[in-house]
């Protein structure tokens, strides 16, 4: 089973890399891009089974490791 | 004064700090491994060095803050001993939830290695007593995350209990975002937990306490915490 964890800036938190890769961006010419916030995103195998209990499990790694709740959101997806 | 100097792979002050402390205290630091359970009996000041963790992989002090020592540090943090967290240590300090905050990249995206000037804020804690409060220090920096953040109402509860403990200031000790060279939320350069007994701070202490190798402005931290701990 695969599962996604995909850790963001929490809004107002200050993102100097987004934008440093922002004004990379337009500097290439690229049109349209109004702002960038850099996150991660965690690709997970998981041994086959429950997939509420696989949620679970995937939230306890990310409020424990994965994120940092003070300036990080997360959002877990299980794939299938 | 029995201090023990935590080792993570990657952290690379351990010696610096070792050295400072006996250098001050006369007495010789045990160097801990981060794998092991338990803290030398009569620790009474446990010190996580500088250095780059684990690389820094995921946050910086991220994974040395679910280190196996780390038990044994929170445990002594909860006892009221004494944890001296510098610049990669106040990150594994944040990480582990010791001390509020984060630290994030510098404002202006660069690595910095130079000296600056912080001014103490009070000198009535285990840390500064050796110094005035506004007392103007020139320490050095090293580090590319030492911009202190939090939310607004943790910074307001740290300024309101006096836990902000050194800012980054100019030569004269004034306040101003020419001389915050992080960017960090009210040129915070060091904070204290709830009870004073841990303290995080981004710049080097241990590294300005020689007079062969310039100013001496870290001694008083380090004379500070023996002084506590000799007097206990």
């Amino acid at each position: 089973m695969k599962a996604r964890v995909t850790v963001t800036l929490k809004n107002g938190v200050l993102d100097p890399q987004g934008k440093a890769i922002e004004g990379a961006l337009k500097s290439l010419g690229i049109e349209g891009i109004e702002s960038v916030r850099q996150g991660k995103v965690f690709e997970i195998e998981l041994a086959d089974g429950d997939k509420a209990k696989a949620e679970a499990a995937l939230k306890a790694a990310a409020d424990k490791l994965l994120a940092n709740t003070v300036v990080e959101n997360y959002r877990v997806e299980v794939l299938g | 004064m029995n201090a023990a100097v935590v080792l993570f792979p990657g952290s690379n002050r351990e010696g610096d700090v070792a050295s400072a402390i006996k250098r001050i205290t006369g007495k010789a630091a045990k160097i801990v491994w981060h794998a092991d359970e338990d803290l030398p009996s009569g620790t009474d000041l446990v010190v996580l060095p500088g250095g780059f963790s684990y690389g820094d992989y995921l946050r910086c002090g991220a994974i040395a803050a679910r280190a196996p020592i780390m038990t044994a540090v929170r445990e002594h943090a909860d006892r009221g001993g004494l944890v001296l967290g510098i610049c990669n240590g106040f990150q594994i300090l944040c990480e582990a939830q010791l001390l509020p905050g984060v630290l994030q990249r510098n404002a202006q995206l660069r690595f910095m290695c130079k000296e600056v000037y912080l001014r103490v804020e009070r000198s009535d804690t285990p840390y500064t007593r050796r110094y005035n409060a506004g007392d103007v220090l020139k320490i050095p920096v090293a580090h590319g995350e030492g911009n202190y953040t939090a939310d607004e109402e943790t910074i307001k509860r740290l300024e309101g209990d006096g836990r902000v403990l050194f800012r980054y200031v100019s030569p004269e000790g004034k306040t101003d975002p020419k001389w915050n060279h992080n960017g960090s939320t009210n040129a915070i350069a060091g904070v204290l937990s709830d009870k004073r007994n841990v303290l995080g701070l981004m710049p080097h202490p241990e590294n300005h306490v020689d007079p062969l190798i310039g100013p001496t402005d870290g001694r008083g931290l380090f004379e500070s915490i023996k002084t506590v701990l000799e007097a206990a």
